[in-house]
């Protein structure tokens, strides 16, 4: 392997990224909208299946550098089960050296052991999903673990060896004000944690959390209060050493960045497994079905499970190029826009780049266009304004 | 054969069910197969059949086999019913020997039946009363005969009695159109002589010409001449409206048909006019036509400036298809070039909206809609303004005088109070009541016309609960203290939303400008100031706060083509606002500002 592929850069390397959806949860919880089944009597079906849909991308010869399990709750599978997975995707997916390695992990799934089994494997980052360090807002989320389990899971898992482990976080629960989330955020940097996803509590379609808010039975905070939250967090963050890289995601330095996450952000390839999981090829999307039966019932057949796909046209690799970057601390590189798409992004916007520029909420320099910490909380709105 | 055709039309106050009875007789006389038939089938346009109003004249010829065992051709002329396209009516009635007046046997009379017979008696026609809805458990057949009698001195036993929607007493309007009203006088021998009450564009055939013959008549290869700007053309046919245009070898005088005369030059061709022919002419235009006379004025902008071409185009073609609607070219410091477009009202200026709108797929900016103001200068010239943008420089004006009205309303009198105090509101005077019948009032009031416009009718009909009846005549023009109220968006003046008022009207107009526009504006990446001014003094204003918050937090794998998407839809939506400044400005808050708080 040559010396690009192996260092840390925050961006991402252009080469690869792979995901594995692993849709089996014990319980569900109540904000997710994430393809899962609780039918954990499936796993074994679901694994051979998984290895068939391996077998038909064997002809994929790009070079990997990022692999993701995520799901679904991947640490309901055995270390037997997740090793079987893992000779798969070895035999299969050429892989850079340094590759970043990350299974999501649910606190109180597993114990030292296991998180030593899982770096045995090959594993050399992990995401846990605590969401929350109040009991009370976590039975709320319906989690099946407690505040003190999560907490363990992190230092478990810094003791099995794991320098990389990320935090996902959940803000705007009803009922929890702002210095509970203090609190939550005080305890997660108390933790040998160096990637902090806070996300705010978002009502998607068809989840119990919606249907219980068109009820009636409780809000969820008004845009000030939700301004406020997403400042502070960014604040409280920030005095700690965290950089605030994309709209909900921090980290301790930006080699401690999800390497994964910003092939997403950035239209790098990525090949994505399982039910309803998402791949990009540089020009077409598609997604897998987002039926577990229908997925099994494909793949056993030797087809892939087609959900959907989609051939970007140049306009829409446009828009998303100017909303993805808008929502990311390193925006828009304006040279490299300018040669993917032959126009000057500010050509005929310079009014409204300069209003922008003076109300705080963009900063432009040299050849890039990024949102201030301001600018990050109007993302959505600012895409409309290019 | 003269003595066979009927040439009438159904007259009413609107909602009283002229549109299901036209629909009715066209079912009856079997002219349109069950299977195609459509409720209101005259109403042909979307707007119509959404709005249960009728917009443009239609006519359609009925086969009609009667009692005597005679064949006859009935031609029912469909008239608008609203009391802005009184115009309109005038024209199809001065084709008719006669017409059916529908009265709600629940509502009774009101201010538009009595509006539509003055139209009829001034036409001298034939009218036959007809009380329709008797089907309605609400029906008082007593009190809508008194009405009759006393409030239209018409013979309540020469009334007809039907339900429209049931399709009763159907057969005794038709025997009644034959028997009662008289067949069209005119000889065929005489120099032509026809009368154009509307007109249609075929993109392939040109102008479609809806006529009626008077004299003489009119075949393919004649060379007819219009007498307005004496434009000559060859006939390339002629006919009938049954559902669709039926060719026949010749109109004679007494029918009513079409002509394609292959006409391009659209304007050629005004309602009204007189066709006659170029060898032989009549002496004479046909008399009995009212000039259509605008009296709300409006700028219609594109919301792209590339689309000026577009819009001129269509305003074209449409024109042809109004004959009450008029323009000329304008131009505005915020929105560019456009039209400065004159109305019969303010339900026809929207109506000239959402067909631009939907026929043509355009998407226009109308300004703050304004009546036709006058000026006399110091230097002792007259100007008429009917733009706030021309409005003159306030130190040469040495009066302002603003268009008067007679409101002439009908209404149960429990609603009296209320409604005298709207019309109070509404700076109206010299007010007079009387009763034509126990219970009723028959009330009206001189107003400014600017008042009457803005949302006296929105008003009106609230206060009464639906119950009373308004129209209208134009008096003259009074002397009034006019002053020019600016809107500013963000310290920017936005022409197109500056109104022509009364002074003392000034400040409330200028908080409720305000305020509406604060709601119609979403609200933006930057804080909004709104302010009214008179002059450069500031004398209501209004904030609309920026957005703080509106990040989808989670944006992966599956997320991003679908925030794409919504994007593109959100980016499509912004297409149809004007940016002025910085600030998106929805084709709604134009109209908004002159709407006030509901009652």
């Amino acid at each position: 392997m040559d010396d690009q592929t192996a260092n840390h850069s925050p961006g991402p390397s252009g080469l690869a990224g792979l995901y594995v959806h692993l849709p089996f949860c014990a319980s569900k919880c109540l904000y997710c909208d994430f393809y899962s089944t609780t039918d954990l009597l499936l796993i074994p079906d679901f694994l051979e299946a998984l290895a068939r849909e391996m077998a038909l991308n064997q002809d994929d010869s790009r070079l990997f550098d990022t692999i993701y399990l995520g799901g679904g709750t991947p640490s309901v599978l055995s270390i037997p089960e997740l090793a079987g997975l893992w000779r798969g995707i070895k035999k299969y997916f050429p892989m850079a050296k340094e590759s970043e390695i990350t299974i999501e992990v649910n606190p109180g799934d597993g114990d030292l052991s296991y998180f030593q089994e899982l770096k045995r494997l090959g594993f050399n980052r992990i995401n846990l999903g605590a969401q929350s360090f109040n009991d009370r807002t976590l039975s709320f989320l319906r989690r099946r673990h407690s505040a003190h389990e999560a907490r363990t899971a992190a230092e478990i898992a810094a003791r099995a060896g794991f320098d990389r482990i990320g935090l996902d976080l959940i803000y705007g629960s009803p009922g929890e004000d702002i210095s509970a989330w203090r609190e939550t955020l005080d305890i997660a940097l108390r933790l040998p944690a160096t990637h902090l996803s806070c996300y705010q509590l978002t009502p998607a379609e068809d989840t119990p959390l919606k249907k219980m808010l068109d009820k009636g039975l409780f809000a969820l905070p008004e845009e000030q209060a939700a301004l406020d939250l997403f400042l502070t967090t960014a604040e409280i963050l920030g005095e700690a050493g965290f950089d605030h890289y994309e709209v909900s995601n921090f980290a301790r330095g930006d080699i401690y960045r999800s390497r994964h996450n910003q092939k997403y952000w950035r239209h790098v390839p990525y090949l994505g497994l399982g039910p309803s999981a998402h791949s990009f090829d540089g020009e077409r999307r598609l997604w897998n079905t987002s039926s577990l039966n229908g997925y099994l019932a494909c793949v056993k057949n030797g087809e892939r499970p087609p959900g959907g796909s989609e051939v970007l046209s140049r306009q829409d690799r446009e828009l998303e190029t100017i909303y993805l970057g808008l929502r990311t601390k390193d925006g828009i590189d304006l040279k490299s826009f300018r040669s993917r798409f032959q126009r000057d992004l500010l050509a005929g916007k310079e009014e409204v780049a300069a209003r922008l520029e003076r109300e705080g909420l963009v900063m432009i320099t040299g050849d890039s266009l990024r949102p201030t910490g301001k600018g990050l909380a109007l993302a959505d709105s600012l895409a409309l304004l290019f | 054969m003269t003595k066979n055709i009927r040439n009438f039309s159904i007259i009413a106050h609107i909602d009283h069910g002229k549109s299901t009875l036209a629909d009715r007789l066209i079912q009856y006389t079997g002219v349109v197969p069950e299977r195609i038939f459509k409720d209101q089938i005259l109403d042909n346009m979307d707007i119509e059949r959404e709005r249960g109003i009728t917009i443009k004249s239609q006519v359609i010829s009925l086969p009609y086999r009667a009692k005597d065992g005679l064949i006859y051709t009935l031609n029912l002329i469909d008239t608008p019913g609203h009391v802005d396209f009184s115009y309109e009516v005038s024209r199809s009635l001065a084709s008719c020997e006669g017409v059916l007046l529908l009265i709600d046997a629940s509502q009774g009379v009101q201010a538009q039946t009595i509006a539509n017979l003055y139209l009829a008696l001034e036409h001298d026609l034939e009218i036959i009363p007809v009380i329709n809805k008797i089907d309605l458990p609400s029906a008082d057949l007593e009190k809508v005969a008194l009405q009759i009698d006393s409030e239209l001195g018409l013979d309540p036993q020469q009334s007809l009695q039907c339900s429209a929607k049931e399709g009763t007493g159907i057969e005794e309007i038709l025997e009644a159109v034959v028997k009662r009203i008289p067949p069209p006088a005119g000889l065929d021998g005489e120099p032509l002589a026809a009368l154009i009450f509307d007109a249609q564009y075929d993109p392939f055939r040109g102008t479609v010409i809806h006529c009626r013959l008077f004299e003489g008549k009119v075949q393919a290869g004649d060379i007819i001449r219009f007498m307005y700007n004496n434009a000559s053309y060859k006939v390339e046919e002629v006919g009938h409206f049954l559902l669709k245009r039926q060719k026949r070898d010749q109109l004679s005088a007494g029918e009513v048909g079409y002509i394609l005369a292959g006409i391009k030059t659209i304007t050629d061709v005004r309602t009204g006019d007189t066709i006659t022919s170029e060898a032989n002419p009549c002496k004479h235009p046909l008399p009995g036509f009212r000039e259509s006379k605008p009296v709300v004025f409006a700028s219609i902008y594109p919301v792209s400036s590339d689309d000026y071409q577009d819009l001129a185009d269509s305003l074209d073609k449409y024109k042809l298809n109004d004959a009450s609607f008029v323009y000329q070219k304008d131009s505005s410091v915020a929105l560019g070039q456009g039209f400065r477009c004159g109305f019969l009202g303010l339900l026809h200026l929207e109506i000239v909206q959402e067909r631009l709108e939907r026929e043509y797929d355009l998407s226009i900016i109308l300004s703050v809609p304004s009546v036709r103001y006058r000026f006399t200068l110091k230097d002792k010239t007259i100007v008429a303004v009917d733009n706030p943008a021309h409005y003159p420089d306030p130190i040469s004006i040495l009066k302002g005088e603003e268009p008067y009205i007679r409101a002439s309303m009908l209404l149960p009198d429990r609603y009296l109070g209320a409604v005298m105090k709207l019309c109070m509101e509404k700076r109206g005077t010299g007010s007079t009541i009387h009763y034509p019948s126990p219970g009723r009032a028959n009330l009206t009031y001189e107003m400014p016309l600017s008042e009457a416009i803005y949302d006296f009718y929105d008003r009106f009909k609230s206060v009464t609960q639906g119950y009373g009846s308004f129209d209208y005549d134009l008096l003259d023009y009074r002397e009034s203290q006019l002053v020019l109220l600016d809107i500013l968006v963000n310290g920017e003046k936005v022409d197109a939303l500056s109104q022509i008022v009364h002074r003392e009207r000034a400040r409330a107009r200028g908080l409720q400008a305000c305020e509406r526009l604060e709601e119609e504006i979403p609200r933006q990446m930057f804080k909004i100031a709104i302010q009214a001014a008179i002059g450069g003094e500031i004398i209501a204003r209004s904030t609309i706060s920026a957005f703080r918050k509106d990040v989808t937090a989670k944006c992966y794998g599956g997320d991003i083509t679908r925030k794409r998407k919504l994007l593109e839809k959100q980016k499509k939506g912004k297409k149809r606002m004007k940016m002025i400044g910085q600030v998106t400005i929805p084709q709604s808050a134009f109209l908004s500002v002159l709407k006030s708080e509901p009652d």
